[in-house]
């Protein structure tokens, strides 16, 4: 067993580009979940159409990276409204089955054969960043003895961590606006804001919007990261991954999703090592687990955190447990 | 004290649930990933849609085509000419060797036209529709080994010879599709049943309850192999038990004490999800990702009914669904514990106060639920596969048919499933079928908007 080998793949998956990608869109959801209420479960649909809307004009219609980045915030507006739309007046219980419902309709249409010629279909499309790569201004991989990161991935690193600090930032201003105690206030009790006059759809459905973005955003980085998209990436249990991130970090904490993404992955892949390392030098004998088996135990732990956490500490790490009464009015 | 006992109880359980998995673990878990190659085989009737040609994709520059052609009979087609173009020009060409298999090295990626020499087939056999010796605009990327499908089919009876159209006509495929819609609506239903049950008495959607259906499924499969060897109906019967148990379990250990607690419905909503993904990774681990058939009933020649045709299996499964169905609803119309649960899903404090154990009669639920789940599991598992991802999609299936009868009810949800079964199926009459249950989540997102609370639901504010 390397300890030092587990901590060092702990901390470079805890500050890595997954991590940061993770954590942007995990501020968007904090915005849904943590200051709006909404139990939105197709927030993987968001960083879908994020993801597709920044490769396919670029690989399809030959045009720069930053259109397709534009685009790809476009599609987020018009899925939050589409999706918005028929839901948000809706109970939570509703509102969550019909966005996990979305998520994986945008999953089975962006595989279809329909959309083979723009998406790839199962196949998925590679190659389209090099746009983004080109104003990469480190001359090379950043290397600190255990910790190291190719060019690339620091790059990557740079702008998503940027990002997801940014979008904290947005959040912080905007939660404490008077926009912001409204869509508290509607959290608290939709029937109170409604009676002081507040047009809460109109709230709901703004939070919804500003949540995407911050989710297509992060489906765009997603893609740039790996330079190749395939649908299957957009299964339901990234959504899933991201809703264990707000809880982990403390919903309706502003720096709870960054926080939050920070140790997930710190845990997920110290677990995943060390249970590598463990099968690999036959401390748990092969017969019992496989390697292969490494990814399914992993999900299975988020999992039993999902529950532990929600069970013992729904407040997270940051949360404060008066402010978050979780219940469906 | 009593937490203690519950949570021995749900170790118990859980050991239940690992000792038949340790024991099949050996020849699972070594199952490689399917291979790329591909059959061009003629998909019978149902499974048309499984014959996707994975690419390979090798480290090497050098790419290729390749398959192997097999008649309608799943025999190989030996000494087949297979010809490559790239606009008009030929690549290459090859013969198909014993297995039927064939392979054309290419120098560059791109697009190709592969085509087969329709007058050498085997007598009777034709390509599946007209033009189908010739497969246009293959895709070959860097490196792959790209796979290539011809569809061939039986020419029927040698009426009309291979020019004659090939197919049954729009109103035969009607009736098939709606026959195929009404079996899997009615598996869809017997597993719903319980989803709705459970919200209308304890008022939490249930997002494991797909993982109740892929753990009865497993257990049966587990049950009916090596070293039990049970037959299919009494490992059905076994498993349909065993997943009420472990329904009953966690009833006992997770949701009663969440309840005591008053725990927020969003939070029970919550664990439920991080409880149906340790169901299922567990199930993974054991199981392994492929999908499997059971031994018994796998392949069956399919009876014509004149209208349309079935397998006997696919009847008395979907016979077996609608006396299920059957059964629930006079339970809950005539017998004492099932008007109890009509009254907990009225309103709950009105039956404890007239006098019902509401924890008792939730208590039935669950098993009840789970046991339906389990079986419906079952079912699911003969007449498509066996895999741990099956009760995910049964689940969003569910919840379509849940909200299209109304959230509680359990006839609606019966209707409801009918109703996602048909849609699903009809929709392939005119869309490509891997999009067949896109088509039944569209549905349920469109009732929402005109009628949230469902054929059935009891018009409740909802918003």
């Amino acid at each position: 067993m390397d300890l030092m080998a587990i901590l060092s793949n702990a901390l470079r998956g805890a500050l890595g580009p997954e991590a940061a990608i993770y954590a942007l869109a995990a501020v968007g959801l904090n915005l849904h979940f943590g200051y709006t209420g909404l139990l939105n479960f197709g927030h993987v649909g968001f960083m879908l159409v994020g993801a597709y809307g920044t490769a396919v004009p670029v690989i399809a219609w030959g045009m720069p990276l930053w259109v397709g980045i534009l685009i790809g915030i476009a599609c987020a507006v018009v899925l939050a409204l589409l999706l918005g739309i028929p839901t948000l007046r809706l109970r939570g219980d509703y509102l969550a089955i019909a966005t996990i419902a979305a998520g994986e309709v945008l999953r089975y249409l962006y595989r279809s054969e329909w959309a083979e010629p723009l998406t790839g279909g199962v196949f998925g499309i590679t190659q389209f960043a090099n746009g983004f790569y080109a104003f990469n201004p480190y001359s090379g991989p950043l290397d600190l003895g255990p910790l190291d990161f190719s060019r690339n991935a620091l790059w990557v690193m740079t702008v998503g961590w940027g990002a997801a600090l940014l979008a904290a930032l947005l959040v912080a201003l905007l939660i404490h606006s008077p926009w912001g105690r409204v869509l508290r206030s509607v959290r608290e009790d939709e029937m109170a804001a409604r009676s002081l006059g507040k047009n809460v759809f109109v709230y709901k459905m703004q939070s919804l919007v500003l949540g995407g973005v911050m989710g297509a955003l992060a489906g765009s980085l997603l893609a740039i990261n790996t330079q190749a998209l395939s649908p299957d990436v957009f299964m339901p249990i990234l959504t899933f991954y991201l809703w264990t991130i707000v809880i982990l970090g403390g919903a309706s904490r502003v720096m709870g999703p960054i926080l939050g993404s920070v140790v997930f992955w710190f845990l997920l892949t110290s677990l995943d090592s060390l249970l590598r390392q463990a099968i690999s030098g036959g401390v748990i004998p092969s017969s019992l687990l496989d390697s292969s088996d490494v990814g399914a135990i992993r999900f299975a732990a988020v999992g039993l955190g999902l529950m532990l956490l929600m069970l013992f500490r729904p407040a997270g790490l940051l949360g404060n447990q008066k402010e978050l009464r979780l219940d469906v009015r | 004290m009593r937490a203690r006992v519950m949570s021995l109880f749900a170790a118990l359980l859980l050991t239940v649930m690992l000792v038949p998995g340790a024991a099949a673990a050996g020849p699972g878990l070594s199952s490689s990933p399917p291979t790329a190659t591909v059959h061009a085989v003629v998909p019978s009737q149902d499974d048309a849609a499984e014959s996707t040609a994975a690419p390979d994709e090798g480290e090497e520059a050098a790419q290729s085509l390749r398959g192997s052609i097999r008649g309608p009979d799943r025999k190989p087609i030996a000494g087949l000419t297979v010809t490559v173009t790239q606009g008009g020009t030929e690549i290459g060409s090859t013969t198909t060797d014993d297995k039927g298999q064939w392979q054309v090295p290419l120098e560059k990626p791109g697009t190709y036209a592969v085509s087969i020499d329709p007058a050498a087939l085997p007598e009777g056999v034709v390509p599946r529709a007209e033009g189908g010796e010739t497969v246009e605009g293959v895709v070959v990327r860097p490196g792959a080994n790209q796979g290539v499908i011809f569809q061939l089919a039986g020419d029927a009876g040698g009426e009309g010879g291979p020019a004659a159209p090939s197919g049954p006509s729009f109103a035969d495929r009607f009736i098939q599709l709606t026959v195929e819609g009404i079996k899997f609506g009615a598996i869809i239903a017997i597993t719903a049943v319980g989803l709705s049950l459970v919200f209308g008495t304890t008022r939490l959607i249930n997002f494991a309850h797909g993982e109740y259906v892929t753990f009865g499924a497993i257990m049966a499969f587990f049950l009916s192999v090596t070293p039990w060897g049970l037959p299919l109906w009494l490992a059905a019967l076994l498993a349909l038990g065993l997943t009420a148990l472990l329904a009953g379990g966690i009833e006992l250990a997770v949701w009663r004490p969440m309840r005591r607690k008053s725990a927020g419905l969003i939070q029970q909503f919550i664990v439920a999800i991080g409880l149906a993904l340790v169901i299922r990774h567990i199930l993974l681990v054991f199981f392994g990702s492929r999908r499997r058939q059971y031994d018994e009933y796998n392949l069956q020649q399919s009876m014509d009914l004149g209208l349309f045709r079935i397998t006997p299996r696919d009847l008395i499964v979907t016979i077996i669904a609608f006396v299920l169905m059957g059964l629930v609803a006079f339970m809950l119309q005539r017998t004492r514990v099932g008007k109890a649960m009509r009254a907990v899903n009225d309103n709950v404090d009105l039956a404890a106060a007239s006098g019902i154990d509401v924890e008792r009669v939730i208590m039935i639920v669950w098993l009840l639920g789970g046991a339906l789940a389990g079986i419906g599991g079952v079912f699911f598992g003969l007449t498509q596969a066996v895999y741990p991802e099956m009760g995910f999609q049964l689940l969003l299936l569910m919840f379509a048919a849940v909200i299209l009868g109304g959230l509680g009810s359990a006839y609606g949800a019966m209707v409801g499933a009918l109703a996602i079964g048909l849609v699903s199926q009809l929709s392939t009459l005119w869309f490509p079928a891997s999009l067949q249950n896109m088509w039944a989540l569209l549905v349920m997102i469109l009732v929402l908007l005109v009628r949230p609370q469902g054929f059935f639901g009891r018009r409740e504010r909802v918003g």
